[in-house]
């Protein structure tokens, strides 16, 4: 229930402004967007969905800092497994 | 999947493990508590406090606001769906939820009008499909489903339908933080702070758990590379000297919150002066109800429940367990007397609960972790 999962805006109701159709996973649906009303989506955004709602757009640049933050670690990471296997310690 | 499966690689969660473990000051334990029934989740299924140095400890707090609706408000619910002219309507979480005499999932068995709904949108079709019936939605949930049962009100009410109406029992979760502040009982270090809430409130309620209790908080997403680099934000503060609200979480929540959605409950809804929550008892400013403009969709006033105040059975620790100052396999009844097949407590009963969470994720692999750490197959993580 309180789950909230990302989904891609694909079109806007044709009648309907506060309703859009939003894929999640290959699931197409309508939710209503009533909540981003300030800044409504745009087809090809992304959403977290929530009860039928969209609640908050997904950042896209946001997103992207935090996975370049992963991916910093991640790479540190193997760089040091990588320098431990090297090492001549006895 | 994207936005989902890069925050769940194996490689990062090792790699941030070992940046929280360096910074553990040797001799020192820390704590932190999650507040989100979805962080509960996230933790049990992917084993996260399997990555951590024993060091750390994660407490599960009163985040799941099924758990925390109390039995006498189950039966209120429940005496309203066995009305005749009722279709009640509810999310699935709250179907096996037991009040005194059954849940409304036996209720539904036994021939009560009671729908499973995704969204309080299909309560509202419901209710333009069914003129002749009165349909009652269910509504439960923190700031993060409140703008929802929110906005169907609006549009219900645009839509002039006569025979809709909400029950209201949606908590908020800065004054249950606050009582877990107050609390004697526990000794925490930060908070893990709640997701999706935050999207509705933004971050800035959280300031006075810096400012008036030196915890720091960081806001944290649901994948399992979120709640690492929350943690990871928050032993940095730690060992800095730094005590600030951060936003792990900043490609969903925004700083200021979504102030459509808070308007939107604004127009609806208002405080109860208090409100009782399992576990927790009496807490003031903690729920809301409906406002007095949309009384015809207020269910509580349109038909009359018993408002009885039911106490907990007494083998139930669920409120122990929702202040974090038990771990669900310390309950005299877990896994014997309360499993998910037959819950006493909503702890259980939830699958956001911390019990359900454990008895569905945690158990084995903690019974498998501890035999092969004995039979030395399997590391603990580093502690410097």
């Amino acid at each position: 229930m309180c789950l909230g999962i990302p989904g891609e805006v694909i079109e806007m109701h044709p009648e309907q402004p506060d309703l859009a159709k939003v894929d999640v996973s290959g699931v197409k649906r309508l939710i209503n967007i009533g909540l981003l009303s300030d800044d409504p989506p745009k087809p090809g955004e992304w959403v977290l969905i929530h009860v039928g709602f969209a609640l908050s757009k997904i950042d896209e640049a946001e997103a992207a800092a935090a996975m370049q933050f992963l991916e910093g670690i991640g790479q540190a990471y193997d760089d040091e497994i990588a320098a431990l296997r090297e090492s001549l310690i006895e | 999947m994207r936005f989902v499966d890069e925050f769940r690689d194996a490689d990062k969660a090792h790699a941030l493990a070992a940046k929280i473990a360096a910074l553990c000051e040797p001799g020192r334990e820390y704590k932190f508590m999650e507040v989100c029934g979805g962080h509960t989740h996230t933790i049990y299924k992917h084993g996260l406090e399997d990555y951590l140095p024993e060091s750390i400890t994660l407490v599960h707090g009163p985040g799941c606001p099924v758990c925390v609706i109390p039995m006498g408000r189950v039966d209120d619910a429940m005496h309203l769906a066995a009305r005749p002219d009722v279709i009640m309507t509810s999310f699935g979480d709250m179907m096996r939820v037991p009040g005194s005499n059954g849940s409304f999932f036996d209720a539904k068995a036994a021939g009560t009008d009671i729908r499973m709904v995704y969204s309080p949108l299909d309560s509202l079709k419901l209710a333009r499909q069914n003129p002749d019936r009165q349909i009652v939605f269910m509504a439960i949930g923190f700031e993060t489903t409140a703008p929802s049962t929110a906005m169907t009100m609006l549009r219900a009410a645009a839509e002039g339908l006569p025979n809709f109406s909400v029950f209201c029992n949606h908590v908020t979760i800065i004054p249950a933080i606050k009582a877990i502040l107050d609390s004697p009982d526990l000794r925490l270090d930060g908070f893990i702070g709640p997701g999706h809430v935050s999207t509705v409130i933004g971050c800035r309620p959280y300031e006075f758990i810096a400012r008036d209790y030196g915890k720091p908080v960081v806001v944290a997403g649901f994948e399992p590379l979120d709640i690492l680099q929350s943690i990871y934000m928050l032993m940095l503060q730690l060992s800095a000297g730094r005590c600030e609200i951060e936003n792990q979480y900043s490609r969903v929540v925004p700083w200021n919150g979504n102030q459509v959605a808070l308007r939107a409950i604004g127009q609806t809804m208002e405080l109860r002066p208090y409100f009782e929550w399992r576990g927790l008892g009496f807490i003031s400013h903690s729920a809301l109800k409906v406002r007095d403009e949309f009384a015809a969709m207020d269910a509580e006033r349109l038909f009359s429940v018993p408002g009885v105040r039911v106490a907990d059975p007494k083998a139930c620790q669920c409120g122990e367990v929702l202040k974090g100052v038990l771990k669900p396999w310390e309950c005299k009844v877990f896994g014997t007397a309360c499993t998910p097949e037959t819950p006493i407590g909503t702890c259980m009963v939830s699958p956001e609960g911390a019990c359900a969470a454990y008895y569905n994720y945690g158990r084995m692999h903690r019974d498998r972790v501890a035999e092969a750490v004995v039979a030395g197959r399997a590391p603990r993580a580093a502690t410097p």
